[in-house]
């Protein structure tokens, strides 16, 4: 039966189930046959149809499965990367003037420019080993690590709303309101060691889950779509916070500039290495919160609703489990990380609150869980990996001068080669996943995948 | 920057052709350099001057840009070599000030409030590397430090003055980007010079876009939303302005775009005129030249070369570099095209103002004035 005749005879039952059939029809965007799933494949998969996987030999799994391809992705992407900085390269265009008398030099210059420019990404993400120092050794890491925490924290909100088929694009509006409500309780009252830490956080995810509550209720209640309306609030967001910074409740006594009072030391994550290195505890907890959601997503009854519903809302709702429910139960939680990411940079690395203090970290967590295949120790690698270029983007930037601009180009290639499998698999030649049935219905298993 | 990029890419993009056509392009077949005579001639002075940008990047036409304009200038002049990071968000601020330390500039220089707690912090902690920090002063600084702030309000004030002036309707506006400081305070001196025009001349030029009371007007909510520009400008036009002063970066540009629509077909004398800000408009805009009356200029690149050079002589102090008509940290641009057409009476009265704010006898105030 198809989509259209389903939500037909839907639409011939009772005034009351109206508001069910528009939940559905909307639910019936993410389901993947008909519509491109807007949430990745394997996103929607896990356990839930072992059937197709089963017939497949680990081999075959290992080369159609999503982790190849994401590691593929990132690879093409840094080859294109380097690519870029070859080709943008002063030195480069210098030798390409005589290419014909001397190749060697441009392939030479080409290859010292990637190489220089990567090994001072490298230099500036994991080891310095330039540095007098062990401190100095493993700051680089310590970068990564500090930069990651946001991204993580995010990340994996991202990842949980993916999981329930729903594409949150708000984590960042989501990450701003977090950080602000825990900012204003970080520098407004003044509280002993710990409890004002611990309130300080509660701000956070109320924030956040509370501007992410909003779509979950507004999606289970009225079928709005989560994609508008994650995308407006963040608008909103970015634009409450930039007024409210022109209030004097916001502002530093005596100053109208846009930028909070520092939070009080009592508010901060401590540093887990003392004074020389910007890692906080804000990092432990985001490895908390990734234990807590793989046990969420793979333990609990929640996870298993959630994933029933990311899979096929449908077939959840006819095995009993409320949808509506889920959406907002899902959104809550996926806030709640956000504004923990929020927390992190409020209480962790900059310690003011201004209309920047999410920087692209709220998008880029986007990215993060789409890297992580939806998973949560995925994200937490795809968090690190990115932590890392935005840390060695830094050193690569002072040290050759090469355009950090490179490192967004490549976070955006791999996006580009997620989205597109079927371009990674024809890349390397891997088989497709269910090669072993040629034609166009392989192909069609390739993109919508579990999703079918 | 912008352009040796493009240069490069077309310089490869060539010997590609080269390569896929082997037609008779000359390109590619230049002669090489004589090998291992290419050692760079050593600089003249062992100094490294190093620049950090807040958010809005080196191009934003407006202070990251004429701060490293400034730089650059110094890096030809003096022969300094110098270092460049570009943030793209305020989380890259710490971590973009601290690798300039570590890569042992002796000066960095960082540009916008924004940057103010990093600056503060990074000199506390590395007392031996100069700081320079460009529209931000803080007393809690520390004495490696230099500060370099613009009384902009001066030159705001002959700008409303020659405005107020030079309007048909009796009309003129003005917009900011964002309601911060180092936007405001042009708006504040922009509304004494209209306010002392009227007083002056017993008129009633009215001021669209600002009050100076209640701190309040149109502002863009940014620095980057060009079409917003262009509306806000519009709808000053239909309330009948006809000088407008943008004071919000490129943003002035969608106001650029308005004004060529609306003076279409216009006779000279109805037109609608801008009033550019931070750099002689007339010269950066790299349009509607003809429309631009004058421009209020905060001669950035000319500061951070002068703190520089004096880093060099080893005579830094940290004492704040405060630019203003007197020591010609900011003017008034030329008039350009408008020269003829500014009557010569508006003239002499500007000079007589401009010495009148120098010598104190004329009180420019704003509460966003630094202090």
């Amino acid at each position: 039966m198809s989509n259209e005749q389903k939500t037909e005879r839907q639409l011939s039952r009772t005034a009351a189930h109206d508001e069910e059939v528009r939940l559905e029809a909307a639910a019936e965007l993410g389901d993947g046959n008909q519509a491109p799933p807007a949430v990745p494949a394997g996103a929607q998969s896990g356990e839930l149809q072992p059937g197709l996987r089963e017939s497949q030999s680990l081999m075959q799994r290992i080369a159609t499965g999503n982790a190849l391809v994401a590691v593929l992705a990132v690879i093409m992407s840094l080859i294109l990367g380097g690519l870029l900085i070859a080709i943008t390269d002063e030195r480069v265009a210098e030798a390409a003037g005589y290419f014909f008398a001397r190749p060697g030099d441009m392939l030479s210059a080409a290859w010292t420019a990637a190489s220089e420019a990567y090994l001072a990404l490298f230099q500036g993400a994991v080891f310095n080993w330039e540095a007098d120092t062990f401190a100095g050794m493993i700051y680089p890491l310590t970068q990564t690590l500090t930069v990651a925490t946001p991204l993580i924290c995010a990340g994996l909100g991202v990842a949980l709303a993916f999981r329930a088929g729903l594409f949150n694009i708000g984590a960042q509006g989501q990450m701003i309101i977090g950080a602000t409500l825990a900012a204003w309780v970080g520098f407004t009252w003044h509280l002993p060691v710990g409890l004002h830490l611990l309130l300080v956080i509660i701000a956070g995810i109320v924030g956040g889950a509370f501007w992410a509550g909003i779509v979950g209720l507004l999606k289970a209640k009225t079928g709005a779509h989560e994609v508008i309306l994650t995308i407006m609030l963040n608008y909103v967001a970015i634009n409450l916070v930039l007024y409210l910074l022109t209030t004097p409740a916001f502002q530093r006594p005596g100053s109208s500039n846009p930028i909070s009072p520092q939070l009080d030391d009592t508010a901060l994550y401590p540093l887990m290495f003392g004074d020389g290195f910007r890692l906080h505890w804000g990092f432990v907890v985001a490895i908390a919160l990734t234990v807590l959601v793989s046990w969420l997503l793979n333990r609990s009854t929640i996870g298993f609703e959630l994933r029933a519903v990311g899979a096929n809302p449908t077939a959840a709702r006819t095995a009993g489990i409320s949808v509506t429910k889920g959406y907002v139960v899902v959104m809550v939680i996926a806030g709640a990380l956000a504004g923990l990411a929020g927390v992190a940079q409020v209480a962790g690395t900059e310690h003011v609150l201004t209309a920047g203090v999410a920087a692209s970290f709220g998008f880029d967590a986007i990215t993060v869980a789409l890297l992580g295949r939806s998973t949560p120790w995925g994200t937490f690698a795809a968090g690190l990996l990115f932590g890392a270029f935005r840390a060695g983007g830094v050193v690569m930037q002072t040290n050759t001068g090469t355009s950090i601009d490179i490192v967004l180009v490549v976070q955006s290639l791999i996006v580009l080669f997620i989205a597109a499998p079927p371009l990674v698999r024809s890349v390397f030649r891997l088989p497709a996943p269910g090669a072993v049935r040629k034609g166009p219905k392989a192909r069609k298993n390739a993109t919508a995948g579990g999703a079918a | 920057m912008k352009n040796s990029l493009r240069m490069t890419k077309r310089g490869t993009g060539l010997s590609a052709a080269v390569l896929a056509s082997a037609a008779l392009v000359l390109s590619g077949c230049g002669a090489p350099p004589e090998e291992g005579g290419s050692s760079a001639a050593p600089s003249a002075v062992d100094y490294t001057g190093c620049i950090v940008s807040d958010a809005g990047g080196f191009d934003d036409r407006s202070f990251n840009q004429s701060s490293y304009e400034g730089l650059k200038k110094a890096e030809e002049d003096l022969g300094i070599k110098t270092k460049e990071a570009e943030s793209q968000a305020e989380t890259d601020f710490g971590p973009n000030v601290d690798s300039m330390v570590q890569a042992g500039c002796d000066m960095v220089l960082t540009v916008g409030f924004l940057l103010g707690d990093v600056t503060k912090e990074a000199a506390k902690d590395n007392p031996d590397t100069n700081f320079a920090i460009v529209d931000y002063s803080d007393p809690e600084f520390s004495d490696n430090v230099k500060p370099i702030v613009y009384d902009t309000a001066q030159a705001a004030f002959m700008a409303g003055y020659a405005a107020a002036g030079m309007s048909q309707t009796g009309k003129v506006a003005t917009y900011g980007g964002l309601n911060i400081p180092t936007v405001t305070i042009f708006m504040d001196g922009f509304a004494d010079g209209v306010a002392y025009y009227n007083e002056q001349k017993g008129k009633n030029v009215e001021l669209l876009g600002w009050n100076k009371e209640s701190q309040n007007g149109t502002f863009n909510g940014g620095f980057d939303n060009q079409g917003k520009g262009k509306t806000d400008t519009q709808n000053f036009i239909n309330e009948g302005a006809d000088v407008i002063m943008p004071v919000a970066g490129p943003v002035g540009l969608g106001t650029l775009d308005a004004v060529i629509e609306a003076n279409e077909g216009k006779p000279a004398e109805e037109q609608v005129k801008v009033v550019w800000v931070d750099s002689d408009g007339y010269e950066t805009a790299g349009k509607a030249e003809e429309y631009i009356l004058t421009s209020v200029m905060k001669l950035m690149g000319q500061a951070v070369e002068e703190v520089i050079s004096t880093d060099v002589e080893g005579k830094f102090d940290s004492s704040p570099y405060v630019g203003t008509l007197e020591n010609g940290g900011v003017a008034l641009a030329p008039f350009h095209d408008f020269d003829s057409k500014v009557p010569a009476d508006l003239k002499k009265e500007l000079d007589e103002i401009k010495a009148g704010i120098i010598s104190g006898d004329i009180k420019v105030e704003s509460k966003a004035s630094p202090k």
